[in-house]
């Protein structure tokens, strides 16, 4: 395992891998998306008390899982670019902390559009929500951060850094609703003991998540490749690679 | 005495000096605590049992935004005139030295504000168990401030406009205590028991004294390669 991220602090080995990893994310989240959406939106009965209104889950709870996802993803790649050095974690660092960022404004947007006709309001300050809303704030922070500072090696520890200090914040989104008495629902779907959802409502979520998640991987992995080129873009084998085409 | 105590304490010497003979940088985030408390009577209409109801949350707001005023001058001094780096060549421990300076900065900066509180509630008209909890809240809190603030004030050491920034990036993270310690304000008002807010403050100062010095001795070194 440890040659692999070695050999994941070139360029070129990266952005060969990672060329032949994207067609298979970009495949398993156009199947997942077909399958969840088609399975959500029209094959799943609607809710008992919700209606057709609970569809919007399809959205709202996987944005927000890869709201969570994303970052733990960025602090991975923070602690391997801190203490291994490891040159294309800051790559992903910095490519996927605007999708983390989308992604949480689309959980809360959805949240909200959810919450009007259920809840009766657009936003409360529940602890859920204000644990979220500080993620999006982290989220901006670490994307200016690394855009003001000048020097690029400083500009990715700096960031690497501040997304340690602030995944402090990501336990607390995820207990919030078990520690706080939260108006936003405690969790449906659970690891180690039967989910609370219907099968059918269950298996196109399921689907969106992984679908957002290679989504995801698949977004991630071909800006990190621009990026890449645009950083070693005087090295030979950049050189190599525009003149084979 | 150990080689590490002469140095801290040579450290805090220099700081406090440093500080003293700067005596308006220090007055600044004072008086613009004074300032802020000021507006929110003047905004918001003068009734006393409105004044009274808002001015811990207020105080705390403003609190808040004095300290993260005052961090900029934190770090940037010493990299501006090199004496940071002779900080990062120290053969004592970066962590343990940093601690020390963010303690001088609360004592110049935080504690004024916690001993202001008696004027405060006089002016706001707070009721005594009110300010004597808003008290013992910032007593606690406000060193967590520093130390969270002192990361955002070495991650940002070598910019040029770093105000603004170090706000940007340290308000999200302030807003845990911000929630506990107004928190603490108001459930001792409502007469509820108040010791397990006031066991979250002091968890959450641990937590702060144990990891900001490393996080902060770190983006020093980020910074000044």
């Amino acid at each position: 395992m440890w040659t692999f991220f070695y050999k994941m602090s070139s360029g070129r080995s990266f952005y060969q891998l990672s060329g032949r990893f994207i067609p298979f994310f970009a495949l398993a989240s156009m199947l997942l998306f077909a399958y969840g959406l088609v399975g959500g939106l029209w094959l799943a009965p609607p809710d008992f008390q919700q209606g057709d209104a609970f569809r919007i889950i399809y959205i709202h709870v996987p944005s927000a899982f890869l709201s969570l996802m994303i970052f733990s993803v960025m602090t991975f790649c923070a602690v391997l670019s801190l203490v291994w050095r490891i040159k294309m974690a800051d790559l992903i660092l910095q490519v996927s902390c605007p999708l983390g960022a989308w992604f949480t404004a689309l959980a809360l947007a959805t949240g909200s559009i959810w919450g009007k006709p259920m809840w009766g309001t657009y936003w409360v300050w529940d602890a859920r929500l204000t644990s979220e809303l500080i993620l999006l704030f982290i989220y901006f922070g670490v994307i200016v951060l690394s855009h003001t500072i000048p020097e690029e090696r400083t500009a990715a520890k700096a960031s690497a850094i501040l997304t340690l200090v602030g995944f402090v914040d990501i336990p607390i989104i995820h207990f919030s609703v078990n520690w706080w008495n939260t108006l936003h629902q405690g969790d449906t779907l659970k690891i180690f003991s039967k989910s609370t959802i219907a099968p059918s409502m269950l298996h196109p979520l399921l689907a969106m998540i992984g679908a957002f998640a290679f989504f995801y991987g698949w977004m991630c992995l071909s800006r990190a490749r621009s990026l890449c080129l645009l950083k070693d873009k005087r090295a030979r084998w950049v050189e190599e690679l525009v003149k084979s085409w | 005495m150990s080689r590490f105590t002469l140095a801290a304490g040579a450290l805090c010497q220099r700081e406090l000096l440093l500080l003293w003979r700067h005596k308006t940088n220090v007055l600044q985030p004072l008086i613009f605590y004074l300032i802020v408390m000021t507006l929110f009577p003047l905004a918001l209409g003068h009734s006393a049992k409105l004044l009274a109801r808002i001015a811990p949350g207020v105080a705390w707001v403003a609190a808040l935004l004095s300290m993260l005023l005052s961090l900029e001058n934190l770090f940037a001094k010493d990299h501006q005139d090199g004496s940071l780096e002779i900080l990062l060549l120290s053969p004592q421990p970066l962590p343990a030295l940093v601690l020390v300076k963010i303690f001088t900065h609360w004592l110049v900066t935080g504690l004024p504000i916690v001993l202001l509180t008696p004027l405060m509630a006089l002016l706001m008209g707070m009721p005594d168990v009110s300010w004597h909890y808003l008290m013992l809240g910032l007593l606690l809190g406000t060193p967590s401030l520093s130390l969270v603030g002192a990361i955002g004030s070495a991650l940002t050491v070598g910019l040029s406009s770093s105000g603004v920034l170090i706000a940007l990036l340290m308000l999200p993270l302030y807003i845990p205590v911000l929630i506990f310690g107004s928190g603490l304000v108001v459930t001792a008002a409502a007469g509820l028991p108040v010791a397990g807010i006031l066991a979250i403050l002091g968890a959450l100062l641990c937590l702060c004294i144990a990891l900001a010095p490393l996080a902060c001795g770190f983006a020093l070194r980020v910074a000044c390669q």
